[in-house]
């Protein structure tokens, strides 16, 4: 090519991979690899992987995983239509409502299903871990759908071909990067799904996301552990690595346009997305009026003793601080979190890009593969890289193995994956011609950035913040294992509240769940307010 | 990456992360000296007057670490064991005392208020772990559902194969859930080595149900709690109808004080400690009558200290049981996980 931009310099690259790198090197790879290391003795690894019961554990994951994925991406797809291009009244409500879902406990959703429907088995860990999904998905198309430029599907109209044939051959192709991208998001979230599992499993049903727990918390068997988490991360990479052949194939410079351009009051047969759209958050909505109903219930009829209590501490000390401060603690530590993975997540996202675009001066494959590593922390279990810490961050000055920090720390770890598949597909879609004109013109590679990308790809960057500010609000896993009793988040008093006997400690748990969702919801609603309301990327 | 590479991306990201952040919670090293930091386990709670007062008396902060159930905290000091994270633990229970004993993780120390209860639970020759508190495991049953339907609530374990207590029971998953690991250690030393698994076959033809989880059985599947539930038997603690005291002041349900299996917990030193006599006054101050007096209404379990009043109602609704059975520890450690998986295949799990 003629006019190829200046390119980066390799020291430049250099620089602005070592922070994606060094921190998900530290914070990841190492004390990953250090757990894993501890079950490595003798052949005993080798000896779990030759058990049938280890692939029927595998097979069994990967099979909920995907029916989880297919079942979210049919529920969230009306939706993402309608949050793009329905303007009707309550669509901007739906946007939020659709989103509280996320947050809820595991447990408390696993509960929750328990009820509605005693003894569901595996359909209901796939409908369950679909509940939580719906958003991503719903929200990740919705982001491009609404600045895709119609006059493509128009113009197919035009030449006759019906409403649901402009659809498939014009706007399904290029929504596709987007479906994929939430999908891969999905998949990850289903297959190292632990409190759903657990508790809609019974005793019966086991993935291996449950099974390392067993194995590393109860039975400190670190082999068979690391066998099964070898197992789970291979499942997880070919998972990812079909993903990022699908996307390759896909990727096409889109004209993006802004929101306001395509949204309309549907017409005809809209009106059946539009409902279907609808049955979904009814669907969605189900679960979380039961547990309102919960909080607002006693033995002696309606009481509001649940939530005047969370103003305490509870019945004798059940927490440490009250409900209101550990709302307080989870927006304080999501924040923290946020911040931290916004930084590493688009400097990782622009460090992929940089690279594709400098074909020839870095190894072929390169970026395919920083991609697909990059997912990974989503792949790994949360207590693995929770007693990971406990046996390296002692050599780090500082002794952080026990520092109110490692939360935020490790939340970061599971958003900088969603903020890089948010931010990454818009940044890719850029068109390289914007690029190369700019550095016709005389702009450095900075400056090219500047004046193309940061305002081409800000909005799903504003977007991708939101969403990982939700998935850091609702973390559990790792925010367990590492949080202090004088800072707990909701998440964590919930758990502890709903593992005490009694009445009010019921209550008091569904009140805290329902303070979760108002918080959630508040923050989703000030986000998209931020990103001026015409962003909702994620 | 090369090892140069490497060490130079550890120390940036350290040296960016400890000085640009404001979240490092470390004070200046006066306040550190008199921090002590206690490991404990997910149910961990007290008042922070009590622990205000004991501050008061001996300028120590108590900073308190929570590491999951108290399998994942003894794993916790297992791990850690060559460079500790505290300076005391508690919450190492029976079922787990062996494996942390073994593994070298605690130092001896007597206090002197062990001899005002907590020596009758003594585990130990060497006295690493000083017992802190009871945590009983029993059938908890629904004395309303029963009185209601006129039969008589069940007594003890062979009650539960009879035909008219059919698919009236929910347990835990011994694999996932520590009351219902210590359920089954009770049925073990009730039937014996040779007899428990007879028994489960019982139990599985009169329709046992067993959940993952204490959550998803006592609030949800247990007739006798907020869930109202269809199954009236559940395995659950002693203390839990404690909680259960309805607005006429009667407990609605009630333990089966003859189906209790006893789980202690401890508290021990640490091993590497750098604060050896801070860590003792700590302990000293687990086992005294202030904390003490503080434990059944914010843990749901028993004093180890003799003389400390249980709080009110407690001796109508949850009395301390008499005659709880328990397994020594180095059988339990050597049993567990053959027990578990042979529970397991026995009722399809």
């Amino acid at each position: 090519m003629a006019l190829v931009a200046r390119p980066v310099s390799r020291a430049g690259l250099g620089l602005l991979a070592l922070v994606p790198l060094g921190f998900l090197v530290v914070f990841f790879a190492w004390p990953v690899l250090a757990i894993l290391k501890r079950g490595f003795v003798g052949n005993g690894v080798l000896t779990a992987l030759a058990q049938g019961e280890t692939w029927r554990l595998a097979w069994f994951t990967v099979a909920q995983a995907a029916g989880s994925t297919a079942i979210a991406v049919v529920g969230g797809m009306p939706l993402a239509f309608v949050l793009a291009r329905v303007r009707l009244p309550g669509v901007g409500l739906m946007r939020t409502l659709v989103l509280v879902p996320f947050v809820l406990p595991t447990v408390v959703v696993g509960l929750a299903f328990r009820a509605l429907w005693p003894d569901g088995g595996v359909l209901s860990i796939v409908l369950a871990n679909a509940f939580f999904n719906v958003a991503v998905v719903a929200r990740t198309v919705a982001g491009l759908w609404s600045h895709l430029d119609s006059r493509a599907e128009d113009a197919a109209r035009a030449l006759g071909a019906s409403r649901w044939r402009a659809f498939r051959s014009v706007t399904l192709p290029a929504l596709l990067p987007a479906i994929t991208s939430a999908a891969a998001v999905v998949f990850l979230f289903c297959a190292t799904s632990f409190g759903v599992v657990l508790v809609l499993g019974g005793a019966r049903l086991r993935t291996l996301e449950t099974e390392i727990y067993l194995r590393t918390e109860n039975l400190l068997d670190l082999t068979g552990a690391a066998a099964l988490s070898l197992v789970q991360i291979a499942a997880v990479l070919a998972a990812l690595l079909l993903g990022a052949a699908a996307r390759r194939r896909r990727e096409i410079a889109l004209k993006l346009r802004a929101r306001g351009e395509t949204a309309r009051k549907p017409v005809k047969g809209e009106w059946w997305v539009v409902a279907a759209a609808i049955a979904v958050v009814g669907l969605l909505l189900t679960p979380i009026v039961a547990l309102l109903i919960r909080s607002v219930s006693t033995e002696d009829g309606w009481s509001l003793a649940g939530y005047r209590a969370l103003s305490s501490t509870g019945n004798a000390g059940t927490l440490q601080i009250s409900g209101w401060g550990s709302a307080v603690n989870s927006l304080i530590t999501a924040t923290d979190a946020t911040v931290l993975a916004l930084v590493i997540g688009v400097s990782a996202a622009v460090l992929v890009v940089t690279l594709r675009r400098a074909p020839g001066r870095v190894p072929h494959g390169l970026a395919e593969t920083m991609d697909a590593a990059l997912m990974l922390p989503l792949g790994v279990s949360a207590v693995t890289v929770g007693f990971g810490y406990l046996v390296t961050l002692d050599a780090l000055p500082g002794d952080l193995r026990t520092s109110p920090l490692l939360v935020p720390l490790a939340q970061a770890l599971v958003i900088i994956p969603l903020i890089v598949r948010m931010v990454l597909p818009v940044l890719r879609s850029i068109d390289d011609r914007l690029r190369q004109a700019a550095a016709t013109l005389g702009s450095g590679p900075l400056r090219v950035w500047r004046e193309i990308d940061v305002p081409l790809a800000i909005r799903s960057v504003v977007a991708a913040a939101g969403f990982g500010y939700v998935v850091a609000l609702g973390e559990f896993g790792a925010t367990s294992f590492l949080a202090r009793p004088q800072t707990p988040t909701l998440p964590v008093a919930i758990a502890s509240l709903i593992g005490r006997p009694g009445q009010l400690n019921n209550q008091m748990a569904y009140a805290a769940c329902a303070l979760l969702m108002l918080v959630t919801a508040a923050a989703v609603v000030v986000i998209d307010r931020f990103g001026s309301g015409r962003v909702g990327e994620f | 990456m090369r090892g140069k590479w490497s060490a130079a991306v550890v120390l940036g990201l350290t040296a960016a992360l400890t000085t640009g952040c404001t979240l490092v919670g470390g004070g200046s090293d006066d306040s550190a000296a008199s921090t002590v930091t206690l490991v404990t386990h997910d149910s961990w709670a007290a008042p922070q007057q009590v622990l205000d007062a004991f501050q008061q008396q001996t300028g120590i902060k108590i900073d308190v670490i929570k590491k999951g159930d108290a399998g994942a905290l003894t794993n916790s000091l297992v791990l850690t064991k060559a460079n500790p994270i505290g300076d005391v633990a508690y919450g190492v229970d029976s079922t787990f005392a062996s494996r942390a004993l073994g593994e070298g993780v605690f130092d001896s120390y007597t206090s002197p208020e062990a001899d005002r209860g907590p020596q009758r639970y003594a585990v130990d020759s060497e006295h690493r772990l000083s017992a802190v508190d009871l945590g009983d495991v029993c059938l908890n049953v629904d004395t309303n559902w029963f009185a209601q339907k006129g039969i008589p609530a069940p007594t003890g374990y062979d009650d539960l194969t009879d035909p008219q207590y059919k698919d009236l029971l929910v347990v835990e998953n011994p694999a996932t859930s520590s009351p219902g690991l210590a359920f089954l250690l009770g049925t073990i030393a009730k039937y014996g080595e040779q007899g428990w698994q007879g028994y489960w076959q019982k139990l599985k033809d009169n329709g046992v149900k067993s959940d993952s989880g204490w959550e998803e059985a006592y609030s949800q599947d247990f007739s006798g709690s907020s869930g109202n539930g269809p199954r009236p038997i559940v395995v659950s603690y002693a203390s839990s109808p404690a909680a259960e005291i309805g607005a006429d002041g009667k407990p609605r349900t009630k333990a089966l004080l003859d189906t209790c299996y006893r789980q202690v917990e401890y508290a021990g030193v640490l091993a590497g400690t750098k604060q050896p006599d801070k860590a003792h006054k700590v302990i000293d101050f687990l086992l005294s009558q202030q904390f003490q007096a503080t434990v059944a209404d914010n843990m749901y379990v028993y004093p180890a200290r003799q003389g400390v009043d249980l709080p009110k109602g407690w001796a109508e609704a949850a009395p301390l049981p008499q005659s709880s059975a328990s397994l020594p520890g180095d059988q339990v450690q050597a049993g567990r996980e053959r027990w578990i998986g042979q529970w397991r295949s026995l009722l399809g799990q």
